[in-house]
C-alpha cells in the first residue's frame, strides 16, 4: 500500500452555477522514501492539490465534489478534526513558499517549534531537541537562534526554520509549495541539498511542487506535470527529461533557455493559460497546442498509460 | 493555424477600466445603494426646502406652543386635518374629530425664496386655513413649525458638510502632495503643523479658533467662519496620509516618465500623482462628511454656531436638553433622528465605497 | 526599546509648547476678554481695571503674556481664574481628573466591550452573530453623541435610576469613604457608558477586519498544518498578531473619546476640562481657556505616549527594529 494515493480529486472553488473547478480528476501516488515533483504553471491547480493532502484548503469558498484522497489508507476527506490534527504534522508536514510569512513574526523561533513537538511529540519538547533539529538543518550557532523572532533572520535561514519546523514531528511525507521560488539561486541549491540530504537520512517521502524543471533533475523520482487542472503527464524524472511525450512537456522543456546550441529565439508556447472557469471544451492545451487537430477539442482525452511506467494525456503523443 | 482563434478572442474581450469595475462592485452591495439613495433624497429636499415645509422658518404660532404632531388622516379618499382645542393647564391639545378641512397640494402660504434666489410663495401640501395648521413634527417652544425649522435647518448642516469636506480635502489633498513630493525642510515642517493640529482634541481646538470671532456676526458670516474653522481642523488628517501615498508614488515609473517630458513639478503632483490617491479620498471623504455635520451640530447647540432664529439641527436640539421639555415633547427631538439618518446613510455608502474599492477583497 | 520611548518622550516637549503657543495666539485675538465686560460695570472703576489689567499683564503684547503664561506654569501656577476669583490651579487639576476618569473609564469599557465583540464577530463570519454586530457597529457609529447624551440624560431622568449629571452628590462630603465611592462611581456609569458607545462601535470593527486579515495570513494556514487545534490557531497565533494593526488606532480612539467627552461633559454636566473650557469661554477668561485646552492636548499626548508604549511592548518588530 503507498504512503499516500489521490484518486481522481475534484475541488471546487464556490458553488452551484458559479462553481470554478480548480482541480479536475487528479490521481496521483506517492510511495515511501518517494520523491515526486508536481510541476505546472501558475494557476493549474498544483497548490490547491497540495493543500488538500492536509485539508487545509477553507472549506467556504473551496468544495471536494469527487474523489478521494488516501494517507497510510485512510482517507483524509472524511476524517473528522481530531483526525486531522493529528495528520498534520504527524504524517503530513508542510514548508510553504515564503519563509518569512509562514513563521508567526510575533514569536521566537525557538518557541514555535517547540510549540510543535509538545503537540505530536512531547516527551521531545526541549531545547536540546530545538538545537538539534536546528542543527540538522544546517542552521549555524542553534543555540543563540532559539531566541531569536523571525525578521532577525535571512529567507533562506527562515527556510531552514520552516524545515526543521516540519521535521520536529517526524512526519512520512513532507509537502514542500515551491520552497525555493522566493529564495536567491544559490541558497535555493543549498535548501535543495539539505531536502535531499533530509530525505536519505530519515527515509521521508517528498512532494515538491515547483514551475522549475531545472529542480526536477536533482530532485525527482517521478514527475507528474498538470496543466489547467488536470495532470497531462506522469512518468519517471529520468525518462520525462530525457523523452518528454505530452506536447506540453515538450514546449516546458523546449522554452527553457540553452547556453550551447544554436537558438536566435527564446521559444515561448504562445497564448496564455487559460483561467479558471475558462476552459476550453476537450483537451485544454489543444488552442496552444502546435500539433493539435480538430477532434482534440471534441473531448478531453484520457490518461493513458503508454510505456512502462509513463502516463499521457494526448492521443498524438508519438 | 487554427490554433490562433481562441487565442485571438481571449485578447479581443475588453477588459473593464477601473472605474467602470469599481462602479459594478458598488451596485453590487445593495446596503451602500441604499445609502446613496437615501443622500440623494435628503440633498434634494433640502435644496428645495422652502417649498417641501409648509411655513416658513420663523413664522411663531402663538395660540400654539409646544403643539403636539398633527397628522392628516384619511376620509373617504382625501387627506384632512382636524382641528386642536387647547385644554386647560400646561400646552395641552386635543384634537377634535369632527372638524376637519382637507389637505391641499401646491397650496400659496408664507414667502420663502427658493434656492435662495427666486422668490415664491407656492408649498408642497398645506390646507390653507390658519385655524388647522399641518404641524407634522408638532412645535416648539416658539410656536414654530419643527417640520419647517427641521428642513430650512438641513439646508444648513447638510451643505456644511459638503462644503466644509471639499474644502479641507482639496486642502489637504494639494499640502499633502506637495508636502510628500518635495520632502526635506517644507515636509517636516508641514508634518510638524500637522501633528500639532491634530494633537488638540477637536473640539477644543474649534472652540478656540470660535474664541476669535468678533462679536455681531452676520449669520451668513457665522455660517463661512464655521466652514473655515471645520476645514481648518480638518485638512490635517488628510494631508498626511495623502503625504504617504505621495512618498511612495513619487517612486513609481511614471512620474519619472513625466518629468522626463517636461512636466513642472506641481503638474507631476496635481495631474500624475494625486489622481492615484482618488479612491482613498472619495472613501475618506464620504466617511468624514458626518463629523463635519456634527461639528457644527455642536457649535450650534451650544449656542456658539447658528444662531436664533435661523435654524439649524444643532440649535434645534438645544431645547431638548431641558429633561421636562424632553418628557412631555418628545418631537423636539426629531433633528436628533434627522441627524442620525443621515449619518447613517453616509456610513453606508462609505462603507460600500471602501469595499468596491479595496481591489483584494473578493 | 528604551531609546525609542525616550526619544517618543522627548517629542513631546516641544509639541505642548507648541499646542500652548498656538492656542494662546488664538485666545490674544480673541476679542474683548474678561476686562472689557467688567468695565461695564459701574461699580468697578477704570483704574481698578487698568491695575488688574497690569497686574495680569493683559497690556502687554501678546508674545509677552506668553512668556509670562510660560513661566507661571512650568513652576506650577495655572495663575487666577478671574471668573471664578479663585486660583486656577486647583481648578483645572480638579477638572482634568474628573476629564481623565470618565475618559479613562470609558475607554475601558468601549475597548472591554468591543475586542471580545469583534472577535466572537470575526469567529463567527457571516452568521447572524457576526451580521447582528454588523448592524449593531452601524447603528453605533451613526448615533451622534449628542443625541445620545440627551437620550441618557432623558433615560436618567425617566427612570430616576442614575443622576442627572453632577459627579458626586449634594451630601457627598458627609458620606463615609465608601458611600462616597459609590456615589462617584453612580455618577460616573452614565456619562462613561455614553462616551464609550460612539468608540465602542469602530473599535468593534477594526477588531473584526484585522483579526479576519489575520486569519488569511500564511503562518495561520502553516500553523493549521502543524496540527494546531483551531481555537489555538485563533487565539494564540492570530489574535497575537491581530492586535498590533489595532493598537495603531488607539491613538486616534482616544483623541474621539476626548472630543466626545467635550460634548458629554456639556450636555449631562460632567464637571471637567470640557465643561470648564465652555464655562471660560463664556466668562471670556483668556488664560483659563488656553489652560484647559493645554491640558487636553496634554491628556491625549500622554495617552498616544502609552499607546506607543503598549505597541512596542506587544511588537517586536517595533521593539527590537
Amino acid at each position: 500500500m503507498n504512503l499516500l494515493e489521490i484518486k481522481n480529486l475534484k475541488m471546487d472553488f464556490g458553488s452551484g452555477a458559479d462553481a470554478l473547478r480548480a482541480v479536475d480528476g487528479v490521481s496521483l501516488t506517492i510511495g515511501t522514501g518517494e520523491t515526486v515533483c508536481l510541476v505546472g504553471e501558475s494557476g493549474c491547480g498544483k497548490t490547491v492539490t497540495a493543500l488538500s493532502i492536509g485539508k487545509l484548503v477553507p472549506t467556504p469558498p473551496a468544495n471536494s465534489v469527487g474523489g478521494e484522497i488516501r494517507l497510510n489508507g485512510r482517507d483524509v476527506l472524511k476524517m473528522s478534526n481530531a483526525e486531522l490534527r493529528s495528520i498534520r504534522g504527524g504524517v503530513v508536514s508542510y514548508v510553504f513558499q515564503e519563509p518569512g510569512a509562514s513563521l508567526n513574526p510575533v514569536f521566537r523561533v525557538g518557541n514555535q517549534i517547540k510549540e510543535s513537538l509538545k503537540l505530536h511529540k512531547p516527551e521531545k519538547a526541549t531545547n536540546e531537541e530545538v538545537i538539534r533539529l536546528l542543527k540538522l538543518v544546517g542552521i549555524p550557532a542553534p543555540e543563540s537562534r532559539i531566541k531569536n523572532y523571525p525578521f532577525e533572520m535571512s529567507g533562506g535561514m527562515q527556510q531552514r526554520v520552516m524545515i526543521a519546523m516540519a521535521l520536529a514531528s517526524e512526519p512520512k511525507l513532507l509537502v514542500a509549495d515551491e520552497p525555493t521560488t522566493a529564495l536567491d539561486v544559490t541558497i535555493q541549491a543549498q535548501i535543495l541539498e539539505l531536502l535531499s540530504e533530509l530525505k536519505q537520512r530519515l527515509g521521508m517521502a517528498i512532494l515538491l511542487i515547483t514551475h522549475n524543471l531545472g529542480i526536477v533533475g536533482d530532485m525527482a523520482d517521478r514527475v507528474a506535470v498538470m496543466y489547467a487542472g488536470q495532470i497531462v503527464e506522469l512518468s519517471p524524472a529520468k525518462e520525462l527529461l530525457r523523452r518528454p511525450l505530452h506536447p506540453y512537456t515538450r514546449a516546458l522543456m523546449a522554452s527553457v533557455p540553452k547556453l550551447h546550441g544554436d537558438a536566435d529565439r527564446l521559444s515561448a508556447i504562445p497564448g496564455n493559460v487559460p483561467r479558471i472557469g475558462n476552459f476550453p471544451p476537450g483537451c485544454r492545451f489543444a488552442p496552444r497546442c502546435p500539433i493539435a487537430k480538430p477532434e482534440c477539442s471534441a473531448q478531453i482525452p484520457e490518461l493513458v498509460e503508454v510505456e512502462a511506467g509513463r502516463f499521457v494525456r494526448c492521443p498524438f503523443w508519438k | 493555424m487554427n490554433a490562433t482563434t481562441p487565442i485571438q478572442n481571449s485578447i479581443a474581450e475588453q477588459p473593464l477600466s477601473p472605474w467602470q469595475l469599481f462602479w459594478r462592485r458598488l451596485k453590487q452591495r445593495r446596503i451602500a445603494m441604499v445609502g446613496g439613495v437615501i443622500l440623494i433624497l435628503l440633498y434634494l429636499v433640502a435644496l428645495f426646502a422652502g417649498f417641501v415645509a409648509p411655513y416658513s422658518y420663523d413664522r411663531q404660532d402663538r395660540d400654539r406652543f409646544f403643539h403636539p404632531p398633527t397628522w392628516p388622516r384619511l376620509s373617504g379618499f382625501r387627506l384632512v386635518i382636524p382641528r386642536y382645542e387647547q385644554l386647560p393647564g400646561d400646552f395641552n391639545y386635543r384634537a377634535v374629530p369632527a372638524d376637519t378641512r382637507p389637505v391641499h397640494w401646491f397650496v400659496r402660504g408664507d414667502e420663502y425664496k427658493l434656492f435662495g434666489l427666486i422668490p415664491a410663495t407656492i408649498h408642497l401640501f398645506g390646507t390653507g386655513d390658519e385655524r388647522y395648521p399641518v404641524y407634522l413634527l408638532g412645535t416648539d417652544q416658539f410656536g414654530r413649525d419643527v417640520l419647517s425649522r427641521l428642513l430650512s435647518g438641513s439646508q444648513i448642516s447638510l451643505s456644511i458638510g459638503i462644503i466644509g469636506i471639499l474644502l479641507s480635502f482639496t486642502l489637504g489633498m494639494i499640502i499633502g502632495g506637495i508636502s510628500g513630493y518635495f520632502s526635506g525642510w517644507t515636509d517636516t515642517l508641514i508634518m510638524r503643523l500637522c501633528e500639532l493640529i491634530m494633537s488638540i482634541p477637536a473640539l477644543y481646538l474649534i472652540i478656540s479658533l470660535r474664541a476669535t470671532f468678533p462679536p455681531g456676526m452676520s449669520s451668513a458670516q457665522l455660517y463661512a467662519m464655521i466652514i473655515i474653522i471645520l476645514s481648518f481642523i480638518g485638512w490635517a488628517s488628510m494631508a498626511r496620509v495623502i503625504r504617504g501615498m505621495t512618498l511612495s508614488l513619487r517612486e513609481q515609473q511614471f512620474v519619472l516618465a513625466a518629468r522626463a517630458l517636461g512636466q513642472t513639478h506641481l503638474k507631476v503632483i496635481v495631474r500624475h500623482i494625486l489622481p492615484n490617491t482618488f479612491s482613498y479620498v472619495i472613501v475618506a471623504a464620504t466617511l468624514s462628511v458626518p463629523y463635519y455635520i456634527l461639528g457644527e451640530v455642536v457649535l450650534s447647540f451650544l449656542g456658539v454656531g447658528i444662531q436664533e432664529p435661523n435654524a439649524s439641527w444643532g440649535n434645534m436640539l438645544t431645547a431638548a436638553q431641558n429633561t421636562e421639555y424632553l418628557r412631555n415633547y418628545p418631537w423636539l427631538l426629531a433633528p436628533g433622528a434627522a441627524i442620525f439618518i443621515t449619518v447613517l446613510a453616509f456610513n453606508f455608502l462609505g462603507d460600500g465605497l471602501r469595499d468596491a474599492a479595496d481591489t483584494k477583497a473578493l | 526599546m528604551w531609546s525609542y520611548l525616550i526619544k517618543r518622550l522627548l517629542h513631546l516637549v516641544p509639541l505642548l509648547l507648541g499646542v500652548s503657543l498656538l492656542t494662546f495666539l488664538l485666545m490674544s485675538l480673541a476679542p474683548g476678554n474678561y476686562f472689557t465686560a467688567l468695565l461695564q460695570n459701574p461699580q468697578i472703576s477704570p483704574e481698578t481695571v487698568d491695575r488688574l489689567k497690569a497686574q495680569f499683564h493683559l497690556d502687554q503684547p501678546w508674545y509677552v503674556q506668553y512668556f509670562y503664561w510660560l513661566k507661571n506654569v512650568l513652576s506650577g501656577n495655572f495663575g487666577y481664574s478671574m471668573a471664578y476669583h479663585i486660583p486656577a490651579t486647583a481648578l483645572i487639576f480638579q477638572r482634568l481628573w474628573n476629564t481623565f476618569l470618565l475618559s479613562f473609564f470609558a475607554l475601558i469599557i468601549a475597548w472591554g466591550v468591543a475586542i471580545p465583540l469583534g472577535i466572537w464577530a470575526a469567529v463567527k463570519k457571516d452568521t447572524w452573530v457576526d451580521r447582528g454586530c454588523s448592524f449593531f457597529a452601524f447603528v453605533g457609529l451613526s448615533v451622534p453623541d449628542v443625541l445620545l447624551s440627551l437620550l441618557a440624560l432623558w433615560f436618567a431622568a425617566a427612570t430616576g435610576w442614575f443622576p442627572v449629571g453632577g459627579a458626586q452628590s449634594p451630601l457627598y462630603d458627609f458620606q463615609s469613604p465608601a458611600q462616597q465611592f459609590w456615589d462617584r462611581a453612580h455618577h460616573l456609569i452614565l456619562p462613561a457608558v455614553v462616551l464609550a458607545a460612539s468608540d465602542l462601535a469602530g473599535i468593534m470593527r477594526r477588531m473584526r477586519s484585522c483579526l479576519l486579515d489575520t486569519l488569511r495570513a500564511e503562518y495561520v494556514t502553516a500553523a493549521r498544518a502543524r496540527g494546531l487545534s483551531e481555537g489555538w490557531v485563533v487565539y494564540k497565533h492570530a489574535l497575537r498578531n491581530a492586535i498590533n494593526p489595532l493598537l495603531t488606532i488607539f491613538g486616534y480612539s482616544l483623541a474621539a473619546l476626548l472630543s466626545g467627552a467635550f460634548i458629554v461633559e456639556n450636555i449631562m454636566a460632567w464637571p471637567g476640562l470640557g465643561r470648564l473650557t465652555m464655562e471660560a469661554f463664556f466668562a471670556k477668561d483668556s488664560y483659563l481657556v488656553v489652560d484647559c485646552v493645554v491640558m487636553a492636548t496634554a491628556l491625549l499626548v500622554m495617552g498616544n505616549f502609552v499607546a506607543d508604549l503598549l505597541l512596542a511592548w506587544s511588537d517586536p518588530r517595533i521593539r527590537l527594529k
